[in-house]
């Protein structure tokens, strides 16, 4: 009798821990970095710590490869069947929210009031997603070109102006030691465009869209400003600083075997580069006119709109903005962590590392692309009259076009909600 | 004065055969850079991309990017994927697409030339066009299997096998092969009581090999190349084809050399494939240029 109570009593304690096991709700998430084994490590290890750290929600990861992710995520909507938590690449975040996709994160914003203003995805006055690192774009050049070329080294109390940054490509140009002065990564099309030429366009005094009202691009994509930064961005082909078609290979390795004296490249690549040369050089944009501009937001977290649990899910995202994870994302993937507390726990961010130079910058110059459900269509617009231009297009004929084009879908989809 | 002397014939026939390399070089060669390159580092690679290097042996040589691609996706998983839905919807498409053929051409019923009209419409209709519904419809589909009744197909292997079993392009290419078989065979066999059974499996399917291998090669290929389709119904890696597999290896910093190993890895099960059919599909070809 009395076996049989210890195992009865045994089997009752076993049951009540597989149901408190069993208790927890399970939370399916969606993260864009198949593929990426170290930033694979860092997702399933939050993943991990935040499933033992308490007993109310288990998170189950499903990782897709980026190049596939949006479209996975699209059908997934039309199909019903999203995810609790997803990641969204910043500059889309307005128009899945928009689209019915995501809810907004039920997070204290006072615990990313720190947080670099690039990595808050904040629509129509609500926050849907948050990041745990932004990506910053910088002009890489060497120090012993700007010696050689006899040139100032610009700050970013002091950037260069356009002058001053066009004496550098000429001098570059005249020395006859590069292929070209400039470049420009014209071999990455998609996003790239908009996010690293569009802030040019801003430098400039134009944008993508007017931002006061999201209605129009009139004025913005095709004023005075706008058709400026066009001539000049097609001076910078029609004189040879740059190539408007480039190959993929000079892209990858064409300023680490000396073809270009200047580089307009990510933070991404930069680490690259300092293994080529340990006198490289990572320079703030140079002013066009209306103060000097790059682009900001990356990858962030939130919660879909089907999720019967976005109270667990944004205790997942706030478990994972932790400056400990965001160091390991930084080290790990050489990404821009979102504090300054998390940039002092890394190697390349912190104060004296070799990359601290990006934060500053996407503190000071940092913009985000049009915050608007309409940019994921403004951005192929613009891409396409970008590359044109490069191309010898004509450049009030193009903006206006592009400007057209913009109007029609704004006007077609209502406005996008503004 | 003869117009082929013994000297020009042999001058003629060198020129054909000079020629004829040339050409077989030419399609080579994105064979041969693709397993070259498969071998070298990512930057000797692009580096060598300017020049004949390309397609030699040569630099640092190492199956580093093998074991790379390996580390970097389930490589063995998608092959197996792919070739589990491809093996499946090649098998029964040859079965239902053939069978559907041999009622229109054989069976005399009303409506036949309706219904392979309609086939045929079936073709010039993009899959795009007609994606996302399907992709809805599949959400919404019922299935009895081990867990009992459930809705909706995503997720699964048959989700990329059934919706393309059959199609209006091998419908059509057994249609018009059964055509110029003899039709006295099949009256001869009808006489001699066979049913349409009988005459599908052993008369007519027997004589159909040329065409079996044709439908077979562009199914396979059709399949294996998938990547629309189960990057929308697919959301879970244990399901993923290689098509979808290959977008692992786009990073931000392009791991090209990995790019161009797994590449050859998962082009192996084509060539094999190919190679085990080229003669059949030689001789339908051919055989096709003989009828006009």
């Amino acid at each position: 009798m009395k076996l049989f109570t210890l195992s009865a009593g045994a089997m009752a304690l076993t049951a009540g821990m597989s149901g408190a096991a069993f208790a927890q709700t399970e939370l399916t998430m969606w993260y864009h970095g198949a593929g990426n084994e170290v930033e694979s490590q860092i997702i399933n290890q939050i993943v991990s710590d935040f499933n033992a750290s308490q007993s109310d929600w288990s998170v189950t990861l499903e990782s897709f490869p980026q190049a596939a992710y949006n479209d996975s995520v699209t059908a997934g909507a039309l199909a019903g069947n999203l995810p609790d938590i997803l990641d969204v690449d910043g500059p889309n975040m307005p128009n899945w929210a928009w689209s019915g996709y995501m809810q907004p994160l039920q997070i204290d914003e006072a615990k990313i009031a720190n947080f670099l203003p690039g990595t808050k995805g904040i629509w129509d006055g609500k926050l849907y997603s948050i990041g745990l690192w932004d990506a910053a774009v910088a002009l890489v050049t060497r120090q012993s070109i700007i010696d050689e070329l006899g040139l100032r080294t610009p700050t970013l109390e002091q950037p260069w102006t356009q002058d001053e940054f066009m004496a550098a490509l000429d001098a570059a140009k005249a020395s006859g030691k590069y292929d070209f002065a400039l470049d420009l990564g014209t071999a990455w099309t998609g996003e790239w465009f908009p996010y690293a030429f569009s802030p040019l366009l801003q430098s400039f005094g134009g944008d993508i869209i007017d931002r006061s009202s999201y209605k129009s691009a009139e004025g913005a994509l095709n004023g005075d400003a706008a058709n400026a930064w066009g001539n000049w961005w097609q001076g910078l082909f029609a004189n040879g600083y740059a190539q408007a078609t480039q190959d993929g290979a000079d892209r990858d390795t064409g300023f680490n075997t000396g073809k270009y004296a200047f580089s307009w490249n990510g933070n991404w690549a930069a680490l690259g580069t300092l293994a080529a040369y340990d006198d490289a050089l990572f320079l703030p944009a140079p002013d066009l006119g209306n103060g000097p501009k790059i682009g900001a937001a990356s990858w962030q977290f939130g919660v879909s709109a089907s999720s019967e649990h976005p109270d667990g899910a944004s205790a997942f995202i706030e478990f994972a903005l932790q400056d400990k994870y965001l160091a390991a994302f930084s080290n790990g993937i050489g990404l821009i962590p979102a504090t300054p507390a998390a940039a002092a726990m890394t190697e390349n961010y912190k104060e004296g590392g070799p990359l601290h130079g990006f934060f500053a910058l996407s503190q000071a110059q940092g913009v985000l692309r049009p915050v608007t459900p309409g940019y994921v269509v403004q951005a192929k617009v613009f891409e396409k009259a970008a590359a044109d231009i490069a191309n010898g297009a004509d450049v009030a004929d193009t903006l206006d076009a592009a400007v057209d084009e913009i109007e029609a879908d704004i006007e077609k989809n209502g406005g996008y909600g503004h | 004065m003869a117009l082929v002397s013994p000297d020009n014939r042999g001058l003629r026939l060198a020129t054909r055969y000079a020629v004829l390399t040339i050409i077989a070089l030419i399609f080579c060669f994105p064979l041969v850079f693709m397993i070259m390159s498969s071998l070298k580092p990512s930057e000797q690679l692009l580096l060598d991309t300017a020049s004949l290097r390309a397609f030699l042996p040569i630099g640092d040589i190492s199956l580093d990017n093998y074991s790379a691609a390996f580390k970097r996706a389930p490589v063995g998983l998608f092959v197996f994927n792919s070739m589990l839905v491809t093996g499946v919807t090649v098998v029964l498409s040859l079965l239902i697409c053939s069978m559907t053929a041999f009622s229109i051409v054989f069976l005399n019923w009303r409506g036949r030339d309706l219904v392979l009209s309609i086939i045929l419409a079936t073709l010039i209709v993009p899959f795009e066009t007609i994606a996302i519904p399907m992709l809805l419809l599949a959400s919404k589909l019922p299935w009895i299997g081990l867990d009992g009744f459930t809705t909706g197909w995503l997720n699964t292997y048959r989700v990329q096998i059934v919706p393309f079993i059959a199609d209006g392009l091998t419908i059509y290419l057994f249609v018009q092969y059964f055509k110029d078989l003899p039709h006295e065979l099949i009256e001869a066999s009808r006489v001699e009581g066979a049913s349409w059974g009988q005459i599908y499996r052993r008369i007519v399917m027997p004589l159909a090999g040329p065409v079996l291998a044709t439908a077979a090669i562009l199914k396979f290929l059709a399949m294996y190349n998938q990547y629309l389709w189960p990057l929308m119904v697919v959301q879970q890696e244990q399901y993923r084809p290689v098509m979808v597999g290959l977008q692992y290896f786009f990073q931000l910093n392009i791991a090209w050399g990995e790019i161009m190993a797994y590449l050859s890895l998962i082009t192996v099960p084509v060539l094999a494939f190919y190679l085990f059919l080229q003669r059949a599909f030689i001789a339908s070809i051919a055989s096709t240029g003989v009828k006009g």
